[in-house]
């Protein structure tokens, strides 16, 4: 019988994407492993094959189009002797999805499962009012990801200044495991858009000696998770040599990358690093949320003397905010934003935390409970200062992270909390982290093993007894 | 490609033959340099027995030839990185005994002010650059160095120091493909002094020509006497000479022999006294210059013994100096933390 060939996930976060071009035209018969279409992704432009046999039928999704949302019928596929027009309406025919196996980025063989329904991301609610606005008010501002705000700041940082580049693996020809420098080797060069093997040590330390040597590199992990085969490199080279050396030799560099939970991925490409690096004197440590604070930091990052840890995120990566258009944008470290003013608590989050932090207070405010959400943006220095503030007027603090409970950023935040505001509060500081696990595969696993927007809002329940 | 320009260095003895394209000047000065390090680290050896210096102390005392011999084929401005065994190499490139005896001790005078201690010394000035307490770290970071100098264009080579302990580590390999890859002028230099702390060499290898290695990636490189200082600038010259010529990194492993244990808290119970006074006899390096220097009627006795009063004077006035050397102020605890 007559089956549907739905649009195949082709990343780990991929939720829509745009069908090229069809290789396949109706009545063709088409055997397993055949190549039916192109279809671009986020990140590159992905083969996509044929698993079951028969004849292509009816061609629902006419190529060029985009925003092809993951699992939409796509054609149909006739079984032996069926003709089109006993094709079933998309809407009636079997949804038997169309496992697509090619590999990802990082050589991840990926699948869409079989039944997933998927799940869109939380979709942040729109902040009531920046109270500390990063850019004057009037400014003109241009829709853009996060991935194309990343490789714009590093972009204009290596126009400005010819020591800073870019190394790491597949940032070159690839154009970038993740996109993020895509273009980049065509205007800069193999001088200074490198690829390298995969070799994180090693070249983590080439780099760190290349700052020594008077250079300002940018060195993309393909993950976090990665950086741990560098990390001796990342605290004991790069953090520490200003104080050894009794300042006189810095350490000028960007460790950049995504970092935490994509989707899917397992236990060992799935750790949130903010609560390690945020740890370690000599480091700057940042965690942009939206497209502008990419931006920002990022230009504040490369122009830092010091090493900066900048912490992304796979899922936030093609998600789309208005950024300044400004010759020189860029956010300080250690500059909190209140990104929805509230009196009755406040949620302190960053990096993809916000999305959960920013959702659950608009849904909160259906029931007349004001959240205020900070978007700490920096890690270390940390903007202390603002979170204390709110607290003393909401009297109440949850904070969000997706990081592990023991030693988290907020164990921190509440412990500062008490030591500088205990008799603000009206209840204890919650920590909302990650489960106290390794990162699950299974999908209804890993959905518990994040912090959740009915944990969030369970949470402000609780401290403000309502 | 590998070439083997292994100059085989069983025993060359002392006494054997003429000098080598070597000025009288020039062997003065490597006696001078070295008898430097080495007075340096008894005094060294001397002020950690009196609890003047803390923590680890790894003494260069057998291995002096290898920095000074390299150092004569460096040119002004090339760079160097080290391991935690760094004191000689801090002197060999001109840094002040002052500034070093005094970070030992802790104290303000100090190349780091006192807040990076015998393992961790750097000097900008004198393109040294650590001073590593990583086993290994200081590899890459030196492929590094050589890495920023090939993108400035600047001609200028690195000097990468490490152990035949260190030589273990993947990341040596790691920046070996990479020197290999992107033609880095560094020479990696394996100062095989025959012992990782207490293991030696036949106990954590099979693979005990350590240049050797360098040919899994096409490297070329040699071994070195390290006890024979005009072997090692020879050996050094060639090595620079391939670097600048912008054909990538050179491997030289350098056979020494340190006389002290690993650190000041080493027994040495892993080898025999008569092990280590053989070599003290028939191979010290200082000996083997003094040697060159009487049998070429080159110097005296008398000169000699007036140069060795001079460096007991530099190394006599670089402890006193580290003795009354202010400990940092308490204020220093939260400077240079960030830039």
């Amino acid at each position: 019988m007559a089956t549907n060939i739905l649009m195949p996930a082709l990343s780990p976060t991929m939720e829509e994407g745009t069908l090229a071009r069809w290789l396949k035209k109706e009545g063709d018969a088409v055997k397993s492993g055949d190549i039916l279409a192109e279809i671009e992704t986020d990140k590159a432009t992905m083969e996509f094959e044929a698993v079951d046999e028969g004849t292509l039928g009816r061609i629902l999704v006419p190529e060029g189009t985009e925003g092809v949302k993951v699992n939409a019928p796509i054609a149909v596929l006739l079984a032996e002797g069926e003709d089109a027009s006993a094709a079933p309406a998309p809407a009636q025919a079997d949804t038997t999805p169309m496992p697509a196996v090619l590999a990802g980025p990082e050589g991840k063989t990926e699948a869409t499962a079989g039944d997933a329904t998927p799940t869109p991301a939380p979709i942040p609610a729109e902040p009531k009012a920046p109270v500390t606005p990063d850019y004057p008010e009037g400014t003109a501002t241009r829709t853009m990801t996060v991935r194309e705000a990343l490789r714009e700041a590093m972009s204009e940082e290596m126009r400005r200044d010819e020591t800073v580049f870019l190394m790491g693996e597949e940032v070159g020809e690839y154009q970038g495991a993740y996109k993020i420098s895509q273009g980049m080797l065509d205007e800069f060069g193999a001088k200074r858009v490198i690829d390298t093997p995969i070799t994180e040590h090693g070249f983590a330390g080439i780099a760190v000696g290349a700052a020594f040597g008077g250079l300002r590199p940018i060195v993309e992990f393909m993950t976090f998770n990665f950086a741990m085969q560098a990390i001796d490199h990342l605290i004991n080279s790069a953090a520490k040599t200003l104080y050894m050396s009794g300042g006189q030799m810095g350490c000028p560099i960007v460790f950049r990358g995504p970092n935490g939970a994509a989707a899917r991925v397992g236990a060992q490409h799935s750790q949130d690093y903010a609560a390690w690096y945020m740890q370690v004197p000599g480091l700057k440590v940042v965690m942009p949320y939206s497209a502008a604070d990419a931006k920002g930091l990022m230009k504040t990052a490369i122009r830092d003397p010091n090493p900066v840890i900048f912490l992304e995120n796979e899922i936030l990566y093609g998600r789309s905010f208005e950024v300044p258009e400004m010759d020189e944008f860029t956010i300080p470290f250690g500059k909190a934003k209140i990104e929805r003013a509230g009196s009755d608590v406040t949620l302190v989050s960053f990096g993809i935390g916000m999305t959960y932090a920013l959702q659950a207070a608009e849904e909160l405010a259906k029931d007349g409970i004001d959240a205020e959400v900070i978007n700490l943006r920096s890690l270390r220095p940390m903007d202390l200062p603002t979170v204390i503030e709110s607290v003393k007027k909401t009297n109440r603090c949850v904070t969000i992270e997706e990081g592990w409970p023991q030693g988290s950023v907020g164990n921190y935040i509440g412990s500062q909390i008490m030591q500088q505001a205990f008799d603000h509060l009206d209840a204890p500081v919650i920590s909302l982290t990650g489960k106290d696990v390794p990162m699950p595969y299974a999908a209804n696993l890993e959905k518990l093993a994040l912090v959740t927007v009915p944990e969030v809002i369970e949470a402000v329940r609780h401290v403000t007894y309502r | 490609m590998a070439t083997a320009t292994a100059a085989q260095a069983e025993t060359p003895s002392p006494e054997s033959g003429a000098i080598p394209n070597v000025s009288k000047d020039e062997l003065l000065k490597f006696y001078r340099e070295m008898l430097l390090i080495r007075r340096f680290e008894e005094k060294a050896g001397q002020l950690y027995g009196m609890g003047l210096i803390g923590g680890f102390c790894h003494l260069y005392i057998g291995q002096e030839a290898v920095v000074v011999g390299l150092e004569a084929a460096a040119e002004e401005g090339d760079k160097r990185v080290t391991s935690y065994r760094d004191h000689g190499h801090m002197l060999a490139c001109g840094m002040e005994a002052r500034g070093v005896m005094a970070e030992l001790t802790g104290r303000s005078g100090g190349y780091s002010r006192g807040k990076g201690g015998s393992m961790h010394m750097f000097s900008k000035e004198r393109h040294f650059y650590g001073g590593h307490g990583i086993v290994a770290a200081q590899v890459p970071i030196g492929a590094g160095l050589a890495f920023a100098d090939r993108y400035l264009g600047n001609g200028r080579v690195t000097f990468a120091y490490f152990g035949d302990g260190a030589a273990n580590q993947g990341q040596v390999y790691e920046s070996y493909n990479m020197a290999q890859l992107w033609s880095l002028p560094v020479v990696f230099v394996i100062e095989n002094n025959q012992y990782a702390m207490g293991t030696s060499v036949k106990r954590s290898t099979m693979s005990r020509t350590y240049w050797e290695r360098g040919a899994a990636y096409g490297i070329s490189g040699e071994e070195v006497d390290g006890m024979d200082v005009l072997a090692v600038k020879a050996a050094g010259e060639r090595a620079v000479a391939h670097c600048r010529s912008g054909a990538g990194p050179y491997i030289l492993e350098v056979k020494t022999y340190r006389y002290r244990g690993h650190s000041m808290s080493d027994p040495a119970k892993y080898r025999t006294r008569e092990e280590v006074q053989k070599m003290k006899e028939e191979r010290d390096p200082i000996e083997h210059v003094r040697a060159l220097l009487l049998t070429g009627n080159h110097a005296t006795e008398d000169e000699l013994k007036a140069i060795d009063r001079e460096i007991k004077e530099i190394v006599n006035d670089s402890a006193e100096f580290a003795k009354e050397s202010p400990e940092p102020d308490v204020a220093e605890l939260w400077t240079d933390v960030v830039a």
